[in-house]
């Protein structure tokens, strides 16, 4: 059993959530931790360390709206290169985002020129209600990165989106290239992250492309 | 007050939201009138806060789907009118607290505070940055003929960090304009005097304004001006250089040539330890991640003081969660968030000052560092 309050419970906590928003994260739904409330471990021979995590998580649209779930991450002995394995089981349906993202993709299909944005929030905090929809997108986007490059000794948050564009495509999906910066709070490093992202209003988000951008000075 | 988008399906979808309507007397956006509500037609209407969570388990109950058009009626209509600024003339001429302010505008804050409550504050020289900006503090101290102990806090050690000076200033503003009909601060300023620094790494807060907004560090450079900046809260003896520091200029969390190598870190040490023996509390503002840290980070084993230092932090946090319902954790460093060295909390409290706490502000990472100018207010208000 781990005390909720302490790093190594809320490390995990940060990968659940990542992995959450990409796998049901949308222009219209932004998942946010509201509570870790129970969390315990097991460390598994030749395996690595398992998590077991109970949470409670709320809409960023509505704080009203909130979803408990429990979720496991297996953090793989010794491995710099392979990702966390995650499940996550939800306690109840999630509210339906039909509608919100039925519009938004026809918005973004009508427009004649393709969109383009930066700084999302800007310095002052500030996020445009147009651009919304964009920044919950790159949460979906950078819960796939964290997912995929947390470790035990990092913890990840989505710092701002530096740049998106949208790039149109012949096929059904919206496409929205990003640069986001990812804040890793055991180094204090900024992380700037390029990162190709594909949605559908059915078939959901999905990562089509990634890359840590290189450092200049 | 949350707005909902409604699309009735059918007639007895229409009738009963006719019904909802005139017995809550819930407000119509659109259409106007209730005689006009259609099946397949969009309906807006606005739900008072305390009926919200009826009306969607009603509208649950009666299988009509809705959507949450407008989440916060309020934060819009804030969001699109000015705030008034008359209730702050007083204490600093029209002063906006809910907006972050450049350095220049902190610096004519700090003369016009001390020019409008010359009884209670005076303006101090702390020190020069690596690049000669001055380091000021500000005194509020109650005249008096007995000699009072000193609670220090200072803001701004971290860059990016803008709601921590943001919060020294909401701070002086407070009991400044309180201390006369407050009776707990002015017993407070009876037997303490409060020293606030508004920011510390005024070189780094400066070019995160002009630079990069993300930026942590200060601006001294290194390797012959190749890179720059040290980590001036792994700058201080405090088994200075032996964890979560990394010894690369380039790393954000580079902890210098050597302890107190800083100027800016120098001028605080110097200051502290001259009045450490008067000192009982020394605060230490950041963001973000609600918590109330105390020693150490750099080893597990816990300060001599630890159960009463835990205990008046658990005090605070509840009283910080009564106000808006904010949780903050509390705990040492080590144990909450990970293992770093020379650090100014550690510092201070190894020199022998009992109080030392790191306050970690609003919010747990959905804006982090770039908390939007809206929740200043609520920050400062819980965390006063």
């Amino acid at each position: 059993e781990l005390p909720p309050s302490h790093f190594p419970a809320s490390r995990a906590a940060a990968v659940a959530v990542g992995y959450l928003r990409y796998l049901r994260g949308g222009p219209g739904r932004g998942l946010d931790l509201r509570a870790l409330r129970r969390a315990r471990r097991q460390d598994i021979d030749d395996v690595g360390h398992n998590y077991y995590l109970e949470l409670e998580l709320e809409d960023i649209l509505d704080k009203d709206r909130t979803v408990n779930c429990t979720a496991e991450v297996l953090y793989h002995l010794g491995s710099k290169t392979s990702a966390p394995d995650v499940q996550v089981t939800l306690q109840g349906e999630l509210w339906s985002t039909e509608e919100a993202d039925k519009e938004f993709y026809n918005r973004i299909r009508s427009l004649e020129k393709e969109l383009v944005a930066e700084n999302i929030p800007d310095s002052h905090g500030r996020v445009p209600p147009e651009l919304e929809p964009i920044r919950l997108l790159a949460w979906a986007a950078s819960g796939y990165v964290i997912w995929q490059n947390s470790t035990e000794n990092t913890k990840f948050h989505l710092a701002q989106v530096k740049h998106v564009k949208q790039v149109k495509r012949s096929d059904e999906d919206l496409q929205f290239d990003y640069v986001v910066l990812l804040h890793e709070m055991v180094s204090q490093e900024l992380l700037p992250w390029e990162v190709t992202l594909l949605w559908h209003p059915q078939r959901g988000a999905r990562v089509a492309r990634d890359r840590r951008q290189p450092r200049h000075a | 007050d949350q707005v909902l988008h409604i699309v009735p399906e059918t007639f007895q979808q229409v009738q009963y939201l006719q019904l909802l309507y005139s017995t809550l007397m819930l407000d119509l956006w659109k259409p106007l009138l209730p005689e006009d509500i259609r099946a397949g037609e969009d309906l807006h209407v606005r739900i008072p806060a305390p009926l919200v969570q009826e009306v969607k388990d009603s509208l649950d109950q009666h299988m009509i789907s809705y959507r949450v058009l407008i989440p916060d009626v309020q934060k819009l209509v804030d969001q699109s009118m000015p705030r008034e600024r008359s209730s702050h003339r007083q204490v600093s001429g029209g002063y906006v607290y809910t907006e972050y302010h450049p350095m220049e505008e902190i610096y004519q804050w700090m003369t016009q505070i001390q020019k409008n409550n010359s009884e209670l504050v005076t303006q101090h020289f702390l020190g020069k940055t690596f690049e000669n900006q001055t380091m000021y503090y500000l005194q509020i101290s109650q005249p008096s003929n007995n000699t009072k102990k000193i609670i220090w806090m200072d803001c701004g050690i971290h860059a990016r960090e803008w709601i921590s000076p943001a919060f020294c200033q909401w701070f002086v503003k407070e009991i400044l304009q309180n201390y006369k009909s407050d009776p707990k601060i002015s017993r407070f300023l009876q037997n303490l005097d409060l020293y606030v620094l508004p920011v510390l790494n005024i070189d780094g807060y400066i070019y995160s304004w002009e630079n990069d907004r993300l930026w942590r560090k200060n601006r001294s450079p290194y390797g012959n001006g190749t890179c720059y900046g040290t980590d001036l809260n792994r700058n201080f003896n405090s088994s200075w250089g032996s964890a979560g520091v990394s010894f690369n200029c380039s790393s954000d969390v580079f902890c210098g040539s050597g302890p107190e190598s800083e100027p800016e870190t120098r001028a605080v040490a110097q200051f502290i330890r001259s009045k450490k023996s008067d000192i009982l509390c020394y605060l230490t503002i950041h963001s973000y991640g609600q918590l109330i840290l105390t020693p150490y980070g750099s080893t597990t084993k816990p300060p001599s003081n630890n159960e009463e230092l835990i205990k008046v932090a658990q005090e605070a946090a509840a009283a910080l969660t009564g106000k808006y319902g904010t949780s903050y954790r509390v705990g040492s460093t080590a144990s909450i968030l990970y293992s770093n060295s020379g650090s100014s909390r550690d510092w201070v409290h190894t020199i022998g000052i009992p109080f030392s706490y790191t306050f970690e502000l609003r919010d747990t990472g959905t804006h982090g560092f770039v908390l939007p100018a809206n929740q200043i207010q609520p920050t400062c208000e819980e965390t006063m």
